[in-house]
């Protein structure tokens, strides 16, 4: 099974995670001042990446919080997890395993 | 309150390795480390901020579920003490406080075989490096959530929501008759 590091609980398996989107997804800060394709882009469109993606999970069968973590979704391996509100970590190198 | 779930649970076939649920009084607290501390005060029990452990002092219990949310256990009939001693200890403090004592059962299990049976269906590992005596955390079992708690190496206590009870019951009793089949 694939075990993925809870930034609070440790390494735990997949099974007690929700997959929840992608990462630093910022409301925009003047909602009045946002053109229609705007919001939409906001609301609606999503990077497609083919290798390190920033996506959001939650320990939903564990503390039930969310966090942060960049995955490789060539390989489904997760390079790093950090905990929401924190800046997304710098990888070693593009691509490098932990 | 008559509590079907419990009495479906009694009625079942007795298994040496499970005790009778017993009801309790239970809280769900979300606070932040201040309020934790005062809480604890009010609780009588230093509530832990340790990731996945469990203070207890025998008779109450407080068990880490997340960074700011504590279940807090103790004997039935004790609800409204606690939550009368809370609110004293609590005040001017950001807090949540939720009685949950009926929301779940609390179903214990003993014995040299506990491990194994609950490990059949938990996808944690259960042995005891890994899962040492005094760490408690929500987890999965089969298909219902539960709350896993290990008071003593061969001791567990599973805080089950109430309508998943008797599937986690009959689900340990039917992996219980397959094994020794
Ligand atoms: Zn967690």
């Amino acid at each position: 099974m694939l075990l993925i590091q809870c930034p609070y609980c440790g390494l735990r398996p997949e099974l007690e995670f929700a997959y929840a989107g992608q990462a630093h997804v910022a409301r925009p800060a003047d909602p009045s001042a946002t053109t229609p394709d705007q919001w939409t882009e906001f609301l609606y469109l999503r990077d497609n990446t083919r290798g390190i993606h920033a996506e959001r999970w939650r320990h939903v069968r564990g503390c039930a919080r969310f966090f942060n973590a960049l995955r490789d979704t060539t390989t489904d391996q997760f390079l790093a997890t950090y905990r929401a509100g924190e800046s997304m970590p710098v990888l070693q190198q593009a691509g490098q395993k932990p | 309150m008559v509590d079907a779930a419990l009495r479906r649970i009694v009625s079942l076939p007795t298994a040496a390795w499970l005790d009778s649920p017993v009801p309790a009084a239970r809280f769900i607290l979300r606070g932040a480390a201040a309020t934790r501390a005062a809480a604890g005060q009010g609780f009588g029990l230093s509530l832990p901020e340790t990731a996945c452990r469990a203070t207890t002092d025998g008779n109450r219990a407080a068990l880490w579920l997340g960074p700011d949310e504590q279940l807090l256990l103790a004997p039935d009939g004790e609800a409204e003490l606690i939550e009368a001693s809370l609110a004293r200890a609590l005040q001017g403090h950001a807090y949540s406080l939720v009685d949950v004592s009926h929301r779940q059962v609390g179903i214990g299990l003993h014995g040299p075989r506990a491990e194994w049976l609950l490990q059949s269906q938990c996808p944690l590992p259960l042995n005891l490096r890994d899962f040492p005596a005094g760490m408690c955390t929500r987890t999965v079992f089969g298909k219902a959530e539960i709350v896993l708690w290990r008071p003593a190496e061969q001791v567990f206590r599973l805080e089950v929501w109430r309508s998943f009870a008797t599937y986690v019951v009959e689900l340990l009793c039917e992996i219980d008759r397959e094994s020794v089949a």
